[in-house]
């Protein structure tokens, strides 16, 4: 199963509970992935620290003229939707930072005058933490294209029973990249106007991709009651609320984890990938198919 | 006139209620919400919409049934994985997702039967609004739409045509997490960032990326730490490390339940209360104004 940890709003636990969740399956003798799709910015690995073993570079498409064959005609500048390239006086200018690699200008250059070469925006490094085999994506700073990177993460993922991936907030592209292969996604959110607000864009994205989902609660105690009606109204399924204790802030603070500082609160997740399951329940799908 | 763009590498960090905040404190300033992935900052300020326009991130290509013959050239030419092949047996037409296609238009070129067309598709609208603290320029975009950077230089533009109109002193935009697309169009040209942080290690560490990248674009920087009082050690850590890199502080605001209670009310937070958090958030917009000159 693979299961994507979204929101709409930023800070509020995505990351938590990614790493306690997966944390907590591996205790349970699940064979477990953990994704940080988050290549922005990554903090599933001050949680984890993991050994890292491996690191690649994520490549793009970048077009390469070869001047020998170029006749300025100047098509490939015309086809380019992006303005990644543009033809001056017979010179054919590109802006790397601008090209989608959609092989466009590779594809209709008349004299076959463009080949494509590749060029760096990020790694995904590979590494190993108590049990949980754990894959990063790390955007290179100035770079616009973190969907790439995100690609190159998942890539990197090997098959196992249950794959995690934390996302980055929003409900954009690069959120879209992370959760559109998932089974199933968990948006967190906590119970203010920004965090319903944000929510309720979270469900309207995750509606458009047909994807089966539940809410988790953060600092469940600190707002309104109002996140709690709109899934009611909305027949949505709460699986997860963490309370807001100021044991969990300290331990967030100093990159520890909540299941190994504050013990009681290991059951919350428990209870919360039991819920998943029988939401989910793939043998179900299974033979409905 | 003087632009501020507050963003925060992690998000969470409490950018939109700090917004807020300097709404209420600063004259002659136009707002922009340039978190366009996410925009609240108008459930505090509840602006009343004077204009909306559609905004148009770019051109999406679709199939014509009619005139398709289904000969699979642009399933194959599309990079973004866009166009497949429904699941049913037969002589199908191939469809094009709307959420996965970039507008490259590689497959309207390829297709030899002119049976995929490329037309502008709404993204989202953009707004005009006044508030209570002067005029705010805000959008909302669709659902699952990409194309974020463009809509946030349209607002940060519209914002600059108002304040050069009205001849206002600031223009204060409220900028989105990460260090991606919309962040890089929001702060790009302009004349201050503060990037507001927490003291945590993922605060920190998240700090540490988005200031390289304000290095990267040579904007003058500086940062403020929000419920700074959660771990004293690292409030100071972040500073000196800020300091040695030539950031400087504008200061510490402390933790305090207000901030989830004004947002309740639909107030800022110096509104809300007059309590030791609005000393503190007073102390860092008096700070901010003396670091731009």
């Amino acid at each position: 199963m693979n299961i994507a940890i979204a929101s709409g709003k930023g800070g509020t636990g995505k990351t938590t509970i990614s790493t306690n969740l997966a944390l907590t399956l591996v205790e349970r003798g699940k064979a477990v992935q953990l994704l940080d799709c988050d290549v922005e910015e990554p903090n599933c690995h001050i949680f984890l620290k993991p050994e890292i073993d491996t690191s690649q570079a994520v490549n793009v498409v970048l077009p390469r003229v070869i001047k020998e064959k170029c006749t300025g005609c100047g098509i490939c500048g015309q086809v380019c939707e992006y303005s990644a390239i543009v033809v001056v006086k017979g010179n054919v200018l590109i802006f790397p930072e601008l090209c989608h690699g959609c092989g466009g200008c590779t594809l209709f250059c008349p004299e076959q005058a463009i080949e494509e070469t590749h060029r760096p925006v990020g790694i995904v490094e590979k590494g190993t933490s108590s049990g949980i085999r754990f894959i990063q994506g790390v955007l290179n700073i100035g770079e616009l294209m973190s969907p790439a990177v995100i690609k190159g993460v998942k890539k990197a993922a090997d098959e196992t029973d249950v794959l995690i991936i934390d996302s980055p907030p929003g409900t954009s592209c690069p959120v879209i990249e992370s959760v559109k292969d998932a089974d199933f996604v968990l948006l967190v959110t906590e119970p203010t106007p920004f965090g319903l607000n944000d929510l309720k864009l979270a469900v309207g994205m995750v509606r458009q991709l047909e994807k089966p989902f539940a809410v988790a609660i953060n600092r469940c105690d600190i707002g309104d009651e109002e996140v709690w009606r709109y899934c009611d109204d909305e027949t949505i399924d709460i699986v997860l609320q963490i309370p807001d204790d100021r044991r969990i802030a300290e331990a967030y603070s100093r990159g520890e984890m909540i299941v190994h500082a504050v013990h009681e609160y290991k059951g919350l997740f428990e209870d919360c990938w039991e819920k998943i399951s029988i939401l989910y329940c793939p043998d179900v799908k299974q033979a409905q198919e | 006139m003087k632009e501020i763009v507050i963003i925060s590498g992690k998000g969470g960090t409490g950018k939109t209620s700090l917004v807020a905040s300097i709404a209420s404190l600063c004259d002659h300033k136009v707002l922009a919400d340039c978190d366009v992935d996410a925009a609240d900052l108008f459930l505090v300020l509840d602006p009343q919409v004077q204009a909306t326009n559609d905004f148009s991130g770019g051109k999406k290509a679709r199939i014509l049934d009619e005139k398709c013959t289904a000969c699979g050239k642009c399933v194959l030419s599309c990079r973004f994985e866009a166009i497949h092949y429904p699941p049913t047996a037969g002589r199908a037409v191939p469809r094009i997702d709307p959420t996965f296609c970039e507008g490259c238009a590689v497959c309207t070129r390829i297709c030899e039967d002119d049976a995929i067309v490329f037309e502008p598709v709404v993204n989202g609208q953009w707004f005009i609004s006044s508030t209570r603290y002067g005029p705010m320029v805000h959008a909302r975009l669709g659902i699952a739409e990409g194309n974020s950077g463009k809509l946030v230089t349209l607002i940060r533009q519209e914002a600059r045509r108002i304040a050069e109109q009205d001849q206002l002193d600031f223009i204060i935009v409220d900028g989105s997490p990460g260090i991606g697309c919309p962040v890089i169009s929001s702060i790009t040209g302009s004349d201050m960032v503060l990037v507001v942080t927490e003291p945590t290690l993922s605060g920190q560490h998240d700090l540490d990326r988005v200031a390289q990248l304000t290095r990267h674009f040579n904007i003058p920087t500086t940062i403020c730490i929000n419920k700074w009082d959660l771990n004293p050690d690292i409030t100071e850590e972040i500073e000196s490390k800020a300091a040695e890199q030539g950031i400087k502080s504008a200061g510490r605001i402390r933790y305090d339940p207000a901030v989830t209670k004004a947002q309740i009310m639909k107030s800022s937070v110096v509104e809300y209360t007059g309590g030791a958090i609005s000393e503190d958030i007073k102390s860092v917009w008096r700070n901010i104004i003396y670091a731009l000159g």
